[in-house]
């Protein structure tokens, strides 16, 4: 059980980065009032990062991911979240044991 | 009411313990496989698990894996992770009209469990009411827990876990976020947001590569959110 010293430099400047992006929009947002266009891209936000973080998983790596994607968006309009997590995983597996 | 309610924070924090409850399973399997990563990438399981305490945030730490090399490109890895962590910023701000009841000592200890999966949660939550700080430090704080507990435990198995691949694992990830996904959509708006961050981000990493994606995606999910909506004062 070792800690290499640059190894947790590494890790320390990753952690004091990414707390300053989880405290920054607390600390801004009190500034904003929004409304009209800037509301609507607020309110854009949640579904734009989430989908950007999964879109080369789901749409560039190959098309049984693409198709398991499509599966489990149809498992997530009519199943709670871990089941459409299930449906994902399995559709996946299966797709790639077919390839 | 001016008195305390014990029992209604104990039935708040239980609705959060419930909503998190399916992130916590999922994320036990993708925490394992970080683990099982770090290691053969050459990090000790005492990094491996410092990196999960410290940073806990899962795609930054995939992409620091993605990074990582001998000697340790520290910089490299630090903007990589502010450009996937950035989002926080984002969500963090969003979330900010919603807690009106915290204090600033509860704010700053709220932004250190922010994840994606509390930060969605609290958000569809937030549609209906009001996000206290039982409901939240339940929502949020105990994934950091178990993400921590099963990045010991892949990167202790190692090896022994075989090709993550073979059991979806790897896609765990994805089809959580989907659910995530759905559970935030409120009409048109949010389908032209998904195609055009889903566009630009599969976009940007086949021609530039990761982390530029998230960056893109966000930015075009957004900026096509304002383009369609209505201008001016009589949005409501």
């Amino acid at each position: 059980m070792s800690v290499d010293p640059t190894t947790l430099a590494a890790i320390v400047a990753m952690a004091v980065v990414t707390y300053a992006t989880r405290i920054a929009g607390f600390l801004l947002a009190d500034r904003l009032v929004l409304r009209g266009r800037a509301k609507a891209a607020f309110d854009a936000i949640p579904p734009a990062v989430l989908v950007a973080v999964i879109a080369p998983t789901a749409l560039a790596t190959g098309w049984q991911e693409t198709l398991a994607a499509a599966v489990t968006i149809l498992a997530a309009l009519r199943l709670p979240l871990l089941a459409t997590v299930a449906v994902g995983v399995l559709a996946v597996v299966a797709l790639r044991a077919a390839a | 009411m001016s008195r305390p309610m014990p029992d209604a924070t104990i039935a708040t924090a239980g609705e959060g313990v419930r909503d998190i409850l399916p992130a916590m399973i999922a994320c036990v399997p993708i925490a394992a496989l970080f683990g099982a990563l770090a290691v053969g990438k050459g990090l000790s399981i005492a990094e491996a698990g410092l990196m999960s305490i410290l940073v806990f945030a899962g795609g930054a730490q995939f992409a620091a894996l993605e990074l990582w090399t001998y000697p340790v490109p520290v910089l490299a890895l630090a903007l990589s992770t502010l450009l996937i962590n950035a989002r926080h910023v984002l969500m963090g701000a969003s979330l900010v009209p919603k807690v009106g009841g915290f204090s600033w000592l509860q704010r700053i200890a709220a932004a250190w469990c922010l994840t994606d999966e509390a930060w969605a949660l609290a958000e569809r939550r937030a549609l209906g009411r009001q996000i206290t700080p039982s409901y939240w430090f339940a929502v949020a704080g105990l994934l950091p827990l178990v993400w921590i507990a099963a990045t010991f435990l892949g990167a202790w198995l190692g090896s022994f876990l075989g090709d993550p691949r073979r059991l979806g694992a790897d896609f765990a990830f994805t089809a959580l976020f989907i659910g995530l996904i759905a559970g935030l959509w409120r009409g048109r708006a949010t389908g032209i947001t998904i195609v055009a961050s889903a566009a630009a981000s599969a976009l940007v990493y086949v021609v530039l590569g990761p982390p530029w994606h998230v960056a893109a995606g966000a930015a075009a999910g957004i900026t096509a959110a304002a383009c369609v909506a209505p201008s001016g004062r009589a949005a409501s």
